[in-house]
């Protein structure tokens, strides 16, 4: 792998960090602290949203967040050949 | 029929006898087994082992006791609790599997070039597991004690003595298949009375959907959802609804933050990525271990809201006000007479009706009404979280079996932890102090007999406290939880992601942060948490801002982030070695024949 290389890959996991890391922030702090109460106006079901994303919406984005990262960080390993098999 | 005393023989018994088999069966023979099970273990394998681990005595026991007590504010705790993976998975999981050593605090040592920064770290690791192992250990004493009919002495060296067998035999290798049975035990011990009491009080069996399910009365629709109906039987009594947020939003956010901070700095967790195979194992398998964890918490809300609301009905049979609706307290549930037993339920006949009031007293708007009832206080005068999720399958008339697989449940996940905190505290002391600092020249038999040995000093010890503890161990976690976040967290994040950090930047960077945390939690907890010592009232017209001690650590992890990043710039930057070395871990090795590297 060339110096060239290994900043381009580097710079291609900040970039998805930022924007997992992002919505990560949105699904726990943001609708499950922050803006509780608006959201606690809307309906799911038995729920009020906001208690919702508090009590289970926000782990089940965490779970998809980490599975996101491992595909995406997969196919970024095979496209600079640097993956372990 | 069989009795009670047969099912917790032959479950918990059973269950013991097998995770010992099991560590002989799979014994560690070289440092490479005892410290990372030689990296062959799959990653939905050790999925399942890293969420025995994680899932310990504190949240099997405590957290649906938590929420069925304080409602949406204990929300943080499940957030705070499972969004730590997510950090664990993006920031520093993978970086310190290609790295390839065997503990956190090499890491630290080898990246920072310094012996000194590796001793500190050991420190750290010390405070952490050791405060978190007291709990566990607890746990084990009390689920002993209380089901085998013993004594809670004989109790805690029961379990300890359980715990040293198959985790010094064992070393990572063996636990790691322990602690994968341990997984399916006391998952199924959670799951099971929690379905059971959703198809009671809602119309679904599956615990999440019935949390928003509809509210059966007696079997019958009602047209009301669960949460409304608790809610509303809550407020009709002087509480606040259970949905309605209670605590202040900046306490709720820091505590979060906390949570998930010192989630990912926890060194047992960090280490059980080591041992899996390749880089691209260690991201999904932080994946795998969070769906393992998610199953479990997100059971436990259905059960703190549905216990909740259980154990109000059984007191308030009918409408508020209407003297025949309180319970009579000489046909009280079985349950809480044998509850009471234990000093954690406790009521009082106060206005002598002969019938128990269970109601909101310090409710001054509510006080008016219930004067007008004839009522004279909360009768209810104790009730411990923490007996909840032990006594919610007796609360719902559930079999025998039940409620024995519900111990064995609670002692899968004490044992699980206490031993994955052993291990770790053996390897910190045999690789890191012996092999690493003071007897570079050991051989590989003599480090692994240092670890073995290193386990019985540290089992001794936790029982000890564990006896006597300072504080309660829940309060001691939450120091664990706060010096993880202000110290080893920030130190590898910063190690992974800031090449220009230096020794001298993480070490100052780790005593800040340790001292900040330690002296808020110590001004209001006390030193070493003996009663009486502390600065000032642990209530929250004292804290900072409002800031409960068990929130500092994000302002922790903040304070090591600043110190470290402008010292690591006023002095030399590391030696170019170094930085090949954080060049190196950022990218996975590739075994794919022809790429240069």
């Amino acid at each position: 792998m060339t110096p060239e290389q290994r900043t381009a890959y580097w710079r291609a996991n900040l970039n998805l960090l930022a924007v997992l890391l992002a919505v990560w922030f949105l699904v726990s702090f943001g609708f499950g602290i922050l803006l509780v109460e608006p959201l606690n106006g809307i309906r799911l079901g038995g729920f009020k949203l906001g208690f919702w994303f508090a009590q289970q919406g926000a782990i089940f984005c965490f779970v998809l967040l980490i599975f996101v990262y491992a595909w995406a960080m997969n196919r970024l390993d095979r496209k600079f050949g640097v993956r372990e098999d | 029929m069989l009795s009670l005393q047969f099912w917790l023989w032959a479950i918990v018994g059973g269950s013991c006898a097998l995770y010992i088999a099991i560590a002989f069966r799979a014994r560690a023979r070289s440092t490479a087994d005892f410290y990372v099970a030689d990296r062959h273990i799959g990653p939905i394998a050790n999925g399942m082992a890293t969420a025995a681990i994680w899932m310990s005595a504190a949240s099997f026991i405590s957290v649906a006791g938590l929420l069925a007590q304080n409602g949406y504010d204990a929300s943080v705790y499940l957030m705070g609790w499972t969004g730590g993976y997510v950090l664990l998975a993006l920031l520093v999981a993978p970086y310190l599997r290609r790295f390839g050593k065997y503990t956190v605090p090499e890491f630290i040592g080898d990246r920072y070039f310094s012996g000194l920064a590796r001793l500190v770290a050991v420190l750290c690791l010390l405070i952490i597991s050791v405060t978190f192992v007291i709990g566990q250990m607890r746990g084990v004493g009390i689920a002993f004690s209380r089901f085998l009919e013993v004594d809670f002495t004989v109790g805690v060296a029961a379990g300890m003595g359980i715990v040293l067998v198959y985790a010094v035999v064992g070393g990572m290798k063996g636990i790691t298949y322990t602690q994968i049975v341990q997984y399916v035990v006391l998952i199924l011990a959670y799951t099971i009375p929690a379905i059971f009491i959703s198809l009671q009080l809602t119309d679904s069996p599956v615990p999440q959907l019935a949390l928003g399910g509809e509210y059966l009365r007696d079997g019958a629709a009602s047209g009301v959802a669960l949460l409304d109906k608790l809610d509303q039987v809550m407020t009709d009594l002087g509480f606040s609804a259970y949905t309605a947020q209670k605590d202040g939003t900046l306490n709720l956010f820091l505590l979060a933050a906390t949570l998930m901070i010192g989630t990912a700095g926890l060194p047992h967790i960090i280490v059980r990525f080591f041992s899996v195979r390749r880089v691209a194992q260690a991201r999904s398998s932080v994946g795998w271990t969070l769906i393992f964890i998610a199953i479990l918490y997100t059971t436990a809300p259905a059960v703190g809201a549905m216990v909740r609301l259980n154990l109000i009905e059984s007191i308030q049979t009918g409408p508020v006000g209407v003297p025949t609706a309180n319970v009579a307290i000489d046909t009280l549930p079985d349950w809480m007479n044998r509850w009471s037993k234990t000093g954690l339920l406790a009521w009082e006949d106060k206005n002598g009706d002969g019938r128990l009031q269970y109601y909101n007293d310090q409710n001054q708007r509510f006080a008016a009404t219930a004067a007008g009832y004839g009522w004279k206080g909360n009768e209810l005068t104790r009730i411990d979280h923490d007996i909840l999720t032990l006594a919610n399958p007796e609360l719902a008339q559930l079999p025998a079996w039940v409620i024995a697989l519900v111990v064995a449940g609670a002692l899968a996940a004490a044992l699980a932890t206490a031993a994955a905190l052993l291990l770790t505290i053996a390897s910190a002391i045999s690789h890191d102090l012996l092999k690493g600092l003071l007897l570079p020249q050991l051989s590989e038999a003599g480090e692994l007999l240092a670890g073995r040995i290193a386990m019985v000093p540290a089992a001794l010890f936790a029982a000890y406290l564990a006896l006597d503890p300072p504080g309660a161990a829940a309060e001691v976690v939450a120091l664990a939880f706060g010096v993880a976040a202000a110290t080893l967290f920030p130190t590898l994040m910063l190690g992974i992601f800031d090449k220009r950090a230096n020794g001298p930047g993480a070490i100052l960077g780790m005593l800040s942060g340790l001292l900040f945390t330690a002296a808020y939690i110590v001004w209001f907890k006390g030193w070493f948490y003996f009663p009486g010592t502390a600065m000032a009232p642990d209530t929250p017209d004292n804290w900072v801002l409002g800031i409960a001690p068990e929130a500092i650590g994000a302002l922790g992890a903040v304070i090591n982030f600043a110190v470290a990043y402008l010292v690591s710039r006023l002095t030399a930057a590391p030696p170019g070695p170094i930085q090949e070395l954080v060049e190196d871990i950022r990218v996975p090795k590739g075994t794919e024949p022809g790429v240069a590297r």
